[in-house]
Order: C-alpha cells, then structure tokens, then sequence
C-alpha cells in the first residue's frame, strides 16, 4: 500500500530557494537525465509507455504512446511543445510547479525530447503570470551554462535548444492545434485533424504537445523507473499526480497524491468545508468537466472512476462550493469565460454561447419563462461535439451537469432571482462595503 | 427571449487605433525585434514576443509597432493586426503604469472577486477597460489566473496578488498611487506594465530570484504529508532501464 500523499514533483517545493539549479541538483536534479542519456532514444521513451504515464492536461491519453506516434523517419526535424497555458477555470496546479522548481520541467524537456528525436522544444506558458515566466526563463538560462542543453548535451552528441514562449491571453490556446497556430505567430484557432500534431504539428513537422505535468514526471519515471511509478495509483491510472483543492474549504492547496485518491479524503487532509458548511457541488477537474455533487465523495479520483460517474478527471481542478451558492450564478460566470474565449471560428460556438449567457442571465434574474430549460438544454446539443475542439463540449457540460443535478434551481430562475435564493454575501470571504448584484 | 442583439461579439474588436500615431520606437527597439525573430527556427513565431515588446515601448500595439514587425518579419501589416487583435494582452489604448486585473470568473467572483473588482472600481472611479485620468492605474476584469487555492485573486502587472480582501484592495491602490514599493504575494518587487511586458517579449530584469517559491496553499499537501510521515514509495534499487517484461501488479 501507497500512502495517501505521495509528494515527488512537490517535494522540493519547500526547500531554499527550490528554483535555482544548485539546489535542484544538491537534490539528485539533472541525474535522470544522465541516466537518460546513456540509454537508446527507444529505451527511454518504453520506460515511459510502460509506467502507464497519462496526460496531465486533462484528456488522459498515454503520454509514450503519443510519443511513439512520432514518424521517426520522416526526415523533417521533430519539435516537442510544452503546453504550459494553464488556463482551464480552477486549475492551478502547474504554475505552482514551474514557479517553485522549473528544473523538473525543463530536465523532463531535455529527456522527453531525447526520447522523440526533438532537437528544439518550446514551453509555451501563458502570459499573463509574469514571475513564472521569469523562473522559467532563468532555468533555461541554467540549464545551458550546466551543459544541459545547447550542443553536445553532457558529451552524449544530443544537442536541444529550448525557447521560453509567452502567450498573450487567450484560454482556447490550450488546445493543442490552436497552440500550434499561436505558436506560430497566428490567431490561435483550432486545427482540423487528422492530420494530427504527431505527423503534421509545428511548421507542419512531426510534433508532440505535453502538459506540463505529464513532462514533469519524466525525470522521476526515468530516475526510478516504469514499476515504482505504477505501484502508485489505480490499476489504468497510474502513478501520482498533483490534486488542487479551492473553493469554500478550510484550507486550500496542492495534494500530491497517486491517482484514485477520493474528495473526501482530500477534504480530510484539508479540514473540510469551512465552519458550519457543507459541500453542495465540485468540480472535478476544472470548469470544462461535468459538475458532482455530495453524492460523489467517494468515488476514486481517476481517469476511469470520474468516467463511470458521468464526467471526467479533467485537470483534478476540485473546485468544491458549499450549500450557499447559487449553481446559476456559477454556470452562468462559467459559460461568460467560454463565450468570451470562444475563438470564433466555429459557429456553434461562437453564435452558441453567445445564446446560454443571455438564457442563463434571464435564469440568475429570476426572468426565465417555462420552456427555457428546455431551450437551454436544446443550444447545448446544438454546441456540444458540432466544433473543432472540446472547448464547445466543455462550455456545455457545466450546464448540462447542473440542470441534471439541480434543476430546481433553474425552476426558481423563472421566478426569483439567484441572488434571492442565495445572498451573494453568503458565499464571499468578506462582506460587500455595498451591495452589488453583479 | 428577444432575439439576437446584432452587437459586435468581441466588445474590444475593431482594429488598432490609427487616431494616435505617436511612438517611442528606435534603432534599438528594432534591433531588439529582430533578436526575438532569430529565437525560432521560422521567424514568424516571434510575433506574439514582438508585440509584448512594442508595448513595453509604445505602452499600446501601435501602428508604427504593427509596421515594424510586419518588416521584421516579412509579412503585411494586416497579418500583425489581425494576430494583435485576437489576444486579449494586446491593448489598443496606453495601459496605466500599473495594470490591476481582479479576477471575476465563477470560483474567485463567488469568493468575494465581485465585490473586490466594485471595491476597486469605486475606488479609481473607473470602470474596467479604463485608465485613471493621471495615467496611473488601468483596471481589466480578469479571467481564472491559474492561483484558484489563493481565491480572490488580482493581478498587478502580472503579478500575483493572493488572498485578497477589499481592505488589502484599498492599501494595494493606495500604495501604488503614491509610488511606495509593492511586493507581489508570490513574486518580486512590483515596477511598471512597461517593463512586465518587456520580461514576456524574453528580456529578463533580473528579478527572477526575488519573492518565495513557493504560497502556502501551494505547500499544504507537502506539510500534511511530514506531519504523518507520507511519502511517496521508495525506490527500487535496480537500474531502472525497461525490459519489457516488468509486471506492475
């Protein structure tokens, strides 16, 4: 048996100034890389497809068979992309990682791109967190000066250029082709697959695109290898990972704890909801994934476990709101962010979110006439799987998940307003100097 | 239901303001655009770093700053405004000489965002979108930020600004008005919009050292799991090259 919290990628995060490469490498930083090093490109990249290694970001697809999709003879050069623009609503799990210790992602860029044949990869990181971009830029910078990167990688012949790319606010270019388009120099809009990233991703090149986390996990599976990694977890979801707990609880924070992990757990280690409380909705892994409730403390916090129950792991983003919320009010803000970072190229979309703002503001007024709900549910099936990219599924599931769990809300929305039946004061940290109904 | 109101869907839409022409850009800023071009192996993808670069000059994209890329790059005007005009960084108008964001997506507006972003906008007697009549402070209402476990959240240039109250709200704006030294919560010594966005276009200021590693939220797990002695399994002490055969169970 694991134990309940399994601190690898965070375990540094306390230390003395954790983000300098002395004090990485005092740890045993860099030393997976020289291990890495010494093997077969192939070698490298079956310890990671054998430690059952899924993506962070959200989707869950085995991070070294989207590597072994890589044509290693196509005579382009290949390119590994860093997806580092956390943007999802709730999630908060990366910036963490690269602001305390940005050492663990670029060693994991280093070896991941051995694995590939990569030799130029980029950390795409939004731009709108200035002090990890500085880190990350420093690291770099590191990194070179060590010898670990630039040419002739610790005397092993492997050259790798790494570049630190600032985005400039825009959620949708987390979706990998729209990232793409970003990254070179376009509108980020999604791309139409096939053909996909793998064959055809940067400049048209063979391209891998990773989360963050899921590329800082390479170092610790290669440093001790593909079984010790899959002794934590689940029996398809392997290994740890890092939880975010936010919301209405006593203690907010980071878990780092192997996959399957319950709420209630977490809620435990984190003293529960706040005094007098109780947990009314959650969302599992950010805004995009279908929204539980109380009913679901107790299902394991896994790709497959948030797959039985309807929606998905998503971010592992727990985003947990006590009884004093008005599940309209919180759809509606979360359908706003999706109107907003729509990125207009699909109508469904575009026109489509535009249409669930102004039902659900008529709902949070109490202004919804009957057959609204239904309407409601109508726009989302004319949305949903009818766009390029999940940024259209995602903007749906928040409604569809909370008319399923909370239709009765959205009944009261034809005739009281939210902020009626839920005092917005009730909810916030701190009372209102004034009144505001937003 | 009404129908659909035929408004503009972007409400920031339109294209750069060609009304004010004025520029700061030199020899150096495009001798600097085209250090950022040489960076990748297709210049093109250096547009987004130009542009932080340009409004860390012009304060704003500016036309002469879409001009300058456009040479840098080889590629029309057109193109760069038509990138410039799709991010939401990209300004259109001269940012204060501090940018405040507070950040009102569901989780931080429930939390108190709403009620901090009234605070502040009362405060500046500005809406967001707007710059205070001295130039000081610009106010944008800001989507999730990545920092949930530190709800609310603002921004200052960037910077993170944790657990905020609107009494922390208050001091923050007062102390920026009256130029006192501001630290971020989990970053360095707050300077200027100019200069944060001189930093994204990938030219370091050197603060990278300044500030914690880490929030206390972000170490909460690290601490439970000391207090009872958790860790994660230890390693074996074989090599841990694959043989293929290795059974997980």
């Amino acid at each position: 048996m694991t134990d309940v919290l399994t601190p690898v990628l965070s375990a540094n995060w306390a230390d003395e100034r954790p983000w300098k490469i002395t004090n990485y490498e005092h740890r045993g930083g860099y030393s997976a890389l020289r291990k890495a090093l010494v093997q077969a490109p192939s070698q490298v990249m079956d310890v990671v497809k054998e430690s059952g290694l899924r993506g962070r970001g959200g989707a869950g697809f085995p991070t070294g068979m989207k590597w072994s999709f890589v044509p290693q003879a196509n005579p382009n050069p290949k390119y590994l992309v860093v997806n580092a623009d956390e943007s999802e609503p709730g999630t908060c799990k990366d910036m963490p990682l690269m602001l305390a210790s940005p050492h663990t992602l670029v060693e994991g860029v280093i070896i991941s791109s051995y694995a590939i044949g990569c030799k130029y990869a980029f950390i795409y990181c939004r731009g709108e967190v200035l002090h990890v971009i500085r880190r990350l830029q420093q690291a770099v910078r590191e990194a070179y000066s060590s010898g670990y990167l630039g040419r002739n990688i610790l005397g092993s012949g492997f050259d790798l250029d790494v570049v630190v790319h600032a985005g400039a606010g825009a959620y949708i270019c987390g979706e990998e082709t729209a990232l793409l388009d970003s990254l070179e120099g376009r509108r980020g809009q999604p791309r139409l697959r096939p053909p996909f990233p793998a064959v055809a991703g940067l400049y048209a090149c063979p391209t891998v695109i990773n989360n963050v986390e899921s590329i800082a996990s390479v170092p610790a599976i290669i440093e001790h290898g593909a079984r010790w990694f899959s002794s934590m977890g689940t029996e398809k979801s392997k290994g740890m990972t890092i939880y975010s707990l936010s919301g209405h609880v006593q203690r907010p924070g980071q878990f780092e704890a192997p996959l399957g992990i319950t709420l209630r757990q977490l809620l435990e280690l984190s003293g529960g909801m706040r005094e007098g409380h109780q947990l009314k909705f959650w969302t599992p892994g950010g805004s995009s994934t279908p929204i539980l409730t109380a009913d679901h403390l107790d299902v394991p916090l896994d790709y497959e476990g948030m797959a039985a129950a309807g929606t998905m792991l998503g971010t592992k983003a727990l985003q947990c709101f006590d009884e004093t919320t008005s599940v309209v009010r919180t759809t509606l803000r979360w359908v706003e962010f999706y109107k907003h970072e729509s990125c207009g190229k699909c109508t469904p979309c575009r026109e489509g979110n535009w249409w669930l703002v102004q039902l659900l503001t008529a709902f949070e007024q109490g202004k919804a006439v009957p057959g609204d709900i239904e309407k409601l549910l109508d726009i989302c099936d004319d949305i949903g799987g009818r766009s390029f990219c999940a940024l259209a599924d995602g903007a749906v599931a928040c409604v569809t998940s909370a008319v399923r769990h909370f239709r009765s809300e959205f009944e009261a929305g034809m005739k009281t307003p939210a902020w009626e039946l839920f005092p917005y004061q009730a909810s916030a940290l701190f009372g209102a100097r004034q009144e505001v109904h937003a | 239901m009404s129908g659909h109101e035929f408004q503009s869907f972007f409400p920031e839409s339109g294209s750069i303001d060609h009304t004010d022409t004025s520029t700061a850009i030199t020899e150096t800023t495009l001798t600097e655009l085209r250090q950022i071009a040489a960076r990748y192996p297709h210049k093109r993808s250096a547009l987004l770093p130009m542009l932080h670069l340009v409004q860390s000059v012009d304060g704003r994209v500016s036309p002469a700053g879409i001009q300058a890329c456009a040479e840098v790059l080889e590629i029309t005007a057109a193109q760069v405004s038509g990138v410039a005009t799709f991010y939401t960084m990209y300004r259109r108008r001269p940012a204060g000489k501090h940018h405040v964001g507070v950040c009102t997506t569901a989780l931080c507006a429930v939390m108190g965002g709403d009620y901090l972003l009234e605070t502040v906008s009362q405060k500046l007697g500005i809406e967001p979108g707007e710059v205070t009549p001295d130039g000081t402070i610009s106010l944008e209402r800001l989507e999730c930020n990545a920092a949930c476990d530190f709800a609310p959240v603002m921004m200052v240039n960037w910077e993170f600004m944790d657990n905020m109250t609107p009494d922390k709200a208050d001091q923050l704006l007062d102390d920026l008005a009256s130029g006192r030294v501001v630290k971020s919560t989990r970053g360095a010594t707050l300077t200027s919009w100019r200069e944060a966005e001189r930093v994204l276009a990938g030219f370091p200021d050197g603060r990278a050292d300044e500030g914690p590693g880490a929030g206390e939220a972000s170490l909460l797990g690290l601490r439970v799991a000391a207090e009872r002695g958790w860790k994660a399994p230890e390693a074996p002490h074989t090599e841990a090259i694959s043989d293929g055969k290795e059974a997980t169970q």
